[in-house]
């Protein structure tokens, strides 16, 4: 059935593209799926490398859910609870599912805190949980600052609906991309003179695109940073069980707990199940909140985006086996450890560095500078297609995370089997080898018109935004299609 | 532990601190009240019976016995190999399998007079998310969209809490059942005019929560004549139109559509759910179903917020699919609804009480306006609260709804056994032959 368009005037927000998939970078989403890599059907196609997507651990996984049919309301043996669990919809969530996650979310901070079930509040995955978030603490037209590089999905959640801006708080590669007071500062006094209100900040640790964490000093200079300036602090906290070597992670639910000056009702965390576990199809996110009226309001909120009881259910289930979650968390581990290790070793063949203090997320943070033909961002667009259409990676560029030196790539390595992670590898050593450099113009002009001055952060509002792909679909459900 | 230090606190958004969120309303004090002493057959028989609450408990056995011999349904248990593929979908498409079993099931409960295509099912975290979700899709903050009184409350929050979008009621009354009229819609519509309020649509609930009553075809086409001229969206909220007691009393805007051969129809949106026809509220199933390519496309990506979770997604596709088992199952449901609905009548009409005509929905619209002490939204009050305390059952007063007309109560009957029915029914029974004998020991005061 086709129906005309006729022109019926939709919102501001439908016709805007706050959603985020109008830019050119779908060019590399695009050419997956029009020709996603198959180590059977399909050898030669581009390598889905741009979905942050834990794939190591299913099988852990899979045999507790063999061993625990009880734990799905749906089988014969589960099937008891069914009636029950089904009916229930109550925001609060369901206790032992509150309970569990409290657990859970310990255990991965090594035990060094603890948190209080009846402030886990559930949301639509971190998705949700982010937009959820920012509705409760900050009005259309306030902001956010946010350190860059990050996460691309962060314009359209933070954004799109709440009409909240994003003030980029920029960091450079001299330090490692650390977030430093001075930059803080800085990004705060320029939405002043702009006379844009600050609500917030907003940090992902561990980093996405970075794969780092943030240290105890940093983390500290940030508490005292928000506290000073009286607005809040979001920790993204998504990747905490993706920390395979040492240091271990610091959460700043460690850090309230020591002796520092602080307003809890400042300090929020969002978690989700989607990379610790590896389960984004399940939307299971999280708000923590210190802040009792922003628990209260992100539970009422949650109505509009609550987890289905069913799933609360096997993940209550799931998580409360002590036993499995342990072995779940270091067998994770010692996997990411060593698919990083070969990663930047293979790497590391062809001349490749990666930053080097990451050891964290389910990504690496290449350096390519050395293989553009300049230093801008429309040679670094080049460089991106070329290693989608001739070395059929797709790989995401810095720019789509606001990085503000061009020349740096995040490449995902936790989404494919180690039979693919090497086909990637030797693609990369080829290419490099054959010391070739794309010429050719970029097809569309770039809309960015940022300067490159790293000590003055704009307010992106109108930018590129990621290949933040509407279709995010692992290549194993892709292949089946 | 960190030194907690005495700040002014940091203010949250308006919208946090808003009331919006409808919460202090009187539908949500009896729930307050259930909570705190429900009733239960065996260990507390005097407690309070919750009829407020509009879920279908009366054919679980029927998804029991599906999932006892469909174990493959979630195919986990044995070995789990879909598990992963599963775990890791999170394409806002949602699963092929599954918006094709929606849009089967759709037209099965339509009786086959309308057809679904799947890709038109957006899929939402419930009817809460979907109805929210058209709602910043289809006005801007400031904006207004009519709706028929009486309505489910819920649609406070669900259209206007976080939208800024508001709502101007469509006056209607017992004269006519309550049905939706020309001259109210142009009423209503005129109001916001003159409040200087763009009106970017209309929502209609079909079958009616909480008449529990369908609309009528030629109200159908009324209101979607009256959109076509004001040039505002439609947008029809059918997540009752599987609990009809017969099947061919419910006609969907889709058929009136489909009958006009899909002119003028990318005004037109429907909201379906299976949380009250499958009785599955804690599932978070909602769907869009949109005859806007535009609105069918944002409508995805604002999905995101509030995907379903494709574990529920995968059991539900077996489930839907499964044809035999579909038919069976709306068949059955809707008499035993009927069989309800019968009960809860008949044992209303010998305690004196007269209810709409209804033949939908989880619930009866009950008319006490005869037992109010004034005719006006204190009244009305004052009887629910001692309908609550000394009948102990917690039903849903009109005010709520936003009836115009004091004295109506919203009853529901399917969340319960037949026994608490029964039980509840006495209740009621004894507490108006109080109210005779009252009246009689001390007639009114002339």
């Amino acid at each position: 059935m086709v129906f005309k368009l006729n022109n019926h005037l939709l919102s501001r927000i439908a016709s805007s593209n706050g959603h985020g998939e109008d830019s050119p970078y779908f060019e590399g989403w695009k050419a997956y799926d029009s020709n996603p890599h198959h180590p059977m059907e399909n050898p030669n196609g581009i390598i889905q490398m741009g979905l942050a997507e834990n794939q190591l651990s299913f099988d852990l996984i899979q045999d507790w859910l063999k061993n625990n049919p009880k734990a799905s309301i749906c089988t014969p043996e589960g099937v008891n609870e069914f009636r029950e669990i089904a009916i229930f919809q109550d925001y609060h969530g369901l206790p032992e599912f509150r309970n569990a996650v409290a657990k859970f979310m310990a255990k991965v901070r090594g035990n060094k805190v603890t948190f209080d079930p009846d402030r886990v509040v559930m949301n639509g995955g971190a998705t949700g949980a982010h937009e959820t978030i920012a509705f409760c603490l900050a009005d259309p037209g306030e902001a956010f600052l946010v350190p860059t590089p990050y996460y691309p999905g962060f314009d359209r959640d933070l954004r799109w609906r709440t009409g909240v801006k994003l003030i980029p708080v920029d960091s450079e590669s001299s330090n490692n991309f650390k977030v430093t007071r001075e930059a803080l500062e800085n990004a705060y006094e320029m939405a002043k003179l702009d006379n844009i209100k600050v609500k917030g900040l907003l940090i992902t640790n561990p980093s996405n695109p970075l794969g780092t964490m943030l240290d105890r000093e940093t983390l500290r200079s940030i508490v005292r940073f928000i506290n000073e300036k009286n607005i809040h602090l979001v920790c993204d906290e998504i990747y905490a069980a993706t920390v395979f070597r040492q240091p271990e992670f610091i959460s700043i639910a460690e850090i309230v707990q020591e002796d520092i000056e602080c307003n809890l009702n400042l300090v929020h965390i969002v978690y989700s199940l989607s990379k610790d576990m590896g389960f984004p199809g399940l939307r299971v996110g999280i708000i923590y909140s210190y802040n009792d009226a922003v628990v209260s309001c992100a539970r009422k909120m949650s109505s509009f985006g609550l987890v289905s009881s069913q799933t609360q259910y096997m993940i209550a289930s799931m998580l409360s086996d002590d036993e499995f979650v342990g072995k779940f968390i270091r067998e994770s581990k010692t996997r990411m450890a060593a698919r990083h290790r070969v990663f930047t070793d293979g790497l590391a063949q062809a001349s490749i560095k990666c930053l080097e203090t990451s050891n964290a997320g389910l990504f690496l943070w290449m350096d390519l500078r050395g293989l553009l033909k300049e230093n801008t961002f429309e040679a670094e667009m080049a460089l991106w297609r070329v290693i989608i259409h001739e070395v059929k990676l797709n790989v995401s560029p810095g720019c789509s995370f606001h990085c503000t030196e061009p020349g740096w790539f995040r490449v995902c390595i936790a989404n494919m089997d180690d039979q693919t992670m090497e086909v990637a590898l030797s693609r990369i050593r080829t290419f490099v080898n054959k010391d070739h450099v794309d010429t050719k113009k970029p097809k569309r002009t770039l809309r960015w018109q940022g300067s490159l001055k790293l000590s003055s952060p704009r307010i992106y509002d109108d930018f590129i935004n990621s290949p933040h792909s509407p279709l995010p679909q692992s290549p194993l459900v892709l292949a089946r299609n | 532990m960190a030194i907690e230090i005495e700040q002014p606190t940091v203010e949250l958004s308006k919208v946090a601190v808003s009331e919006t969120h409808g919460e202090d309303s009187p539908y949500f004090a009896g729930w307050k009240a259930h909570d705190e002493d429900p009733y239960d057959e065996s260990s507390n028989s005097s407690g309070v019976i919750q009829m407020g609450l509009a879920e279908n408990q009366v054919s679980f056995d029927m998804l029991e016995e599906y999932l006892e011999q469909n174990s493959e349904a979630s195919s986990w248990a044995e070995g789990a190999p879909g598990f992963r593929e599963n775990a890791l979908f999170q394409d806002y498409h949602g699963l092929k399998s599954f918006r094709q079993a929606m849009a089967s099931f759709m037209e099965k409960i339509r009786g086959g007079r309308a057809k679904f295509d799947p890709d038109r099912i957006v899929l939402t975290a419930g009817a809460t998310a979907a109805n929210e979700l058209l709602t910043f899709i289809l006005a801007d903050p400031g904006d207004a969209l009519l709706v028929p009184t009486p309505y489910y409350p819920g649609f406070d929050r669900d259209l206007r809490w976080r939208t800024g979008v508001k709502i101007v009621p469509i006056h209607c009354d017992s004269s006519n059942n309550f049905q939706v009229t020309l001259e109210a819609m142009e009423a209503a519509y005129m109001h916001a005019v003159a409040m200087n309020i763009k009106v970017r649509g209309v929502l209609i609930t079909n079958p009616s929560n909480p008449l529990g009553a369908t609309i009528q075809r030629s109200v159908l086409e009324e209101i979607l004549d009256f959109a076509k001229r004001k040039n505002i969206h439609v947008v029809s909220d059918e997540i009752y139109s599987g609990s009809t007691f017969s099947s061919s009393e419910f006609v969907s805007i889709a058929e009136i559509l489909e009958a006009r051969g899909y002119k003028d129809s990318e005004r037109v949106h429907i909201v379906y759910s299976l949380s009250k026809d499958l009785g599955l509220p804690g599932f978070r199933v909602g769907t869009i179903y949109s005859y806007n390519d535009k609105v069918v496309t944002t409508a995805r990506r604002m999905s995101s917020f509030s995907l379903i979770s494709s574990q529920t997604q995968h059991v539900l596709a077996s489930m839907l699919s499964d044809k035999k088992f579909t038919e069976k199952y709306i068949k059955t449901n809707r008499e035993r609804l009927r069989k309800r609905y019968e009960m809860i009548i008949q044992g209303l009409k010998t305690a004196g009480i007269e209810c709409l005509k209804g033949n939908a929905g989880l619930f009866c619209w009950m008319n006490l306006s005869p037992l109010l002490e004034t005719p006006t939204r204190e009244g009305e009050l004052a009887l629910w609260n001692s309908i609550l305390h000394e009948v102990k059952i917690n039903i849903s007063p009109g005010s709520s709804c936003h009836c115009s007309e004091p004295g109506w109560f919203r009853v529901c009957f399917a969340n319960m056994s037949e026994t608490t029915l029964d039980v509840a029914l006495k209740r009621i029974h004894s507490f108006m032959d109080q109210r005779k004998t009252d009246a009689i020991q001390s007639p009114p005061q002339q």
